[in-house]
């Protein structure tokens, strides 16, 4: 929702422009680098990400940036998921969110976007307006511009309907390192909230597996909560967004890059209870389960507490929680206190989720 | 959660963990039939919270584990053939054949579909009538009542272009196969609760009798668990060999009825070859003749010719009948990992050594990480 008052478009109730009507499906010579081509990008793309840089139309975007000591942040991500809209999203937002978000947990400050269109032959326009109108309105809503872009289309058949590239530049403070290979012995773990929920979200409408729970992708660009979390605790050491993969993954990679150990408590880990029922129906672990809008980040002790209020304080973490720590011990290896007072070790995920027989 | 958390209540764990220490006197090996057993015993750390005493081994309750290789094989040549829509539970695309898993296959181009309900496959075949949907009908006797649902529709509503890869296995029969091994150890069993809901357990008594074991029925939270555990040591410091139900919430002794007839309806028992184990008799189900045109190995009747051997140094089939654990396997974590398994028993997540490998490694016998 663009909750914006001076923003001229509404990205919600967009419609198809002329003369893209004439076509109610994406043909091959959208991707053709000539006419079609480009009225797609002059009647649909430039009027929804409208900015000064993308409004030229050359083959780069040229930009001003102050970097005022600080440093450049880049990143880039390639977004496939079926269905392409799902409870609480759809491709749009996330090849927003998931590149905001790559750039924020370095503490940078996110600018500017590219997007790259792989659409297959034979996509509804309407489909790929509403995924084009959804990232405007993440975009405007995230306050970085989509500055320069592609289209390409492939055969009916060759595509999931449409993948995105996004590439995002940020700039990162003067005096702020967070890195992966900075957390050390005795940091808290913090999440920012409930895990689980996107995976869920999307799984519960997939074809062939319909199941009714009331969860919705959690979806959101996290710079803000991060400008917050850093205005409390500018040390702290590392921060990760548990996309794929799920939490297991993200704590994995920080265990491993900064050679400590990391000692979970099981039952301090916030999850719905529908996520928790959905994965148990489903034999899946809700650490290994994916998420779009949350972040676990390595906090030195003394700055804990701040950095949690600041959390809690914002609406993108309003169910912040301490949920273990890093330790000396088993360097690389992340361990649970299981619900029982048993112990586990939490081990990178091998490869896709797959639901168990029984 | 209702109905999970008051079975995974430290407070309530910990009081049966007490009165388990209090009763033993004397070593005891129990083991625990069904892999989601192992898997919750692993993943909660329970084993670790046990009196020395109590030796736990992992059985060969895990349905993907004990599937065996040829019939892999099977399963990889007839979803190789590009009339074939070949339908499988999850977890059993990840098992290596010979030469690759059904990942590989369908990366080769064949159209290899997850699916959470044989009656899936039944509605992808009805959808594409000029294709051959084949069904991995595999699990214990819990998957058995769906995967005959299927077979039975199928035959009622006349649906041809349906058929089903049958390697079914039944408990009772790998129960007494391991008892009657010279190398057993095992002295007492946690049942598989969610086969007992279907089948009962009045076809444990006389198992129990025979070979003077108490068996259990066991559901799968720690607490059930916990509970199950301590009902085989007490009747093991007592010296009785009963059946006892330590899941009543979900199991009566007759079972499910309607499920049990539809099982007759269309199963019948057979020999069986066991990943790991080799040949039990009467230890499976097979598609009974008025069905039998649904058999995938009599559809494709080149597949009956595959044979196929395991590897030398995978000792899975130890592992499966408790004779090992899976950590003192020369392989485990080296040479077999989950990434390259040797042995089925890696494979699955329900699998002892994946198990062990996914949540065990790395701790000392205290259960610290080490």
């Amino acid at each position: 929702m663009v909750k914006n008052v001076d923003n001229p478009l509404d990205f919600e109730g967009f419609t198809c422009p002329l003369p893209l009507r004439d076509y109610p499906q994406i043909v091959m010579g959208h991707g053709s680098g000539g006419r079609m081509s480009a009225d797609l990008v002059r009647h649909l793309f430039v009027p929804l990400f409208d900015n000064a840089a993308l409004n030229r139309l050359d083959d780069q975007a040229v930009l001003e940036m102050q970097l005022d000591g600080g440093r450049l942040a880049f990143t880039t991500d390639s977004f496939v998921v079926r269905p392409l809209f799902f409870p609480g999203g759809d491709i749009g937002k996330l090849a927003v969110h998931g590149t905001v978000n790559d750039l924020a947990v370095s503490g940078a400050r996110p600018l500017y976007l590219s997007a790259g269109f792989i659409l297959e032959e034979g996509l509804p326009m309407d489909d790929l307006c509403r995924v084009a109108a959804s990232m405007a309105g993440a975009a405007h809503e995230a306050g970085v511009q989509i500055v320069t872009g592609d289209t390409k289309v492939v055969d009916r058949g060759h595509g999931d309907g449409v993948y995105i590239n996004t590439s995002g530049v940020g700039v990162v403070p003067p005096g702020v390192d967070v890195a992966a290979q900075n957390a050390r012995p005795g940091d808290v773990v913090i999440v920012s909230g409930t895990l689980g929920d996107h995976g869920v979200a999307v799984m519960s409408v997939r074809e062939g597996l319909r199941f009714d729970a009331a969860v919705v992708s959690d979806t959101a660009p996290l710079h803000g909560l991060v400008a917050a979390m850093l205005a409390a605790g500018p040390d702290i050491h590392a921060m990760r967004d548990p996309t794929r993969g799920g939490l297991a993954a993200s704590l994995n990679e920080i265990a491993a890059a900064s050679g400590v150990g990391v000692l979970l408590d099981e039952r301090a880990i916030p999850v719905r209870p529908p996520v928790r029922a959905a994965c148990e129906m489903l034999g899946l672990d809700p650490l290994y389960v994916a998420n779009e809008g949350k972040l676990v980040a390595f906090v030195p002790p003394g700055s804990a507490d701040a950095v949690l209020d600041a959390m809690r304080a914002h609406p993108l973490g309003a169910e912040a929680a301490i949920i273990g720590q890093a330790v000396a011990a088993h360097p690389g290896i992340v361990a649970a206190r299981t619900g029982i007072g048993g112990s586990r070790v939490v081990d990178m995920p091998l490869g896709v989720l797959l639901p168990r027989i029984c | 959660m209702k109905y999970l958390d008051e079975y995974r209540d430290e407070s309530a764990v910990r009081a049966v963990l007490d009165e388990i220490h209090r009763v033993t006197t004397r070593p005891w090996v129990i083991m625990e039939v069904c892999g989601g057993q192992t898997h919750s015993i692993i993943r909660s750390g329970l084993d670790r919270l046990l009196p020395d005493a109590i030796t736990l081994v992992h059985g060969p309750g895990c349905p993907v584990c004990v599937t065996p290789l040829e019939l892999i094989d099977k399963a990889i040549a007839i979803a190789a053939r590009p009339e074939v829509i070949f339908a499988s539970y999850g977890d059993m695309l990840r098992v290596p054949g010979s030469g690759k898993d059904l990942f590989a296959v369908k990366s080769e181009g064949a159209d290899v579909r997850v699916v959470y309900s044989p009656l899936d496959a039944l509605t992808i075949a009805r959808a594409n009538p000029e294709k051959v949907v084949v069904f991995f009908g595999v699990g214990f006797e819990t998957t058995a009542p769906a995967n005959g649902m299927a077979v039975y529709q199928a035959h009622k509503q006349s649906i041809d272009n349906f058929a089903m890869l049958v390697s079914h296995v039944t408990v009772p029969p790998a129960m007494m196969a391991i008892l009657s091994s010279p190398t057993n150890r095992v002295q007492g069993f946690l049942a598989a609760g969610h086969v007992n809901t279907v089948m009962g357990f009045a076809e444990y008594e006389p198992i129990a009798a025979r070979f003077k074991v108490p068996i259990v029925v066991t559901g799968f939270e720690p607490l059930d668990i916990a509970n199950g555990i301590l009902m085989a040591v007490r009747q093991l410091e007592e010296s009785r060999h009963e059946v006892e139900n330590a899941y009543a919430r979900s199991v009566r002794r007759e079972g499910n009825a309607a499920a049990q007839a539809i099982i007759r309806e269309v199963f019948e028992p057979c020999d069986r070859a066991w990943r790991g184990i080799g040949v039990i008799p009467m230890s499976g189900y097979r598609l009974r003749e008025p069905y039998a045109r649904y058999d995938a190995e009599r559809r494709f009747a080149g597949v009956s010719a595959i044979s196929a051997e395991e590897s030398g140094v995978c000792i899975s089939g130890l592992v499966l009948q408790g004779v090992k654990r899976p950590d003192e396997c020369p392989a485990f974590g080296t040479l077999c990992t989950p990434q390259r398994p040797l042995g089925a028993t890696m494979v699955s997540s329900e699998g002892a050594c994946a198990a062990y490998y996914k949540y065990g490694r790395y701790m000392d016998d205290a259960g610290a990480p080490v």
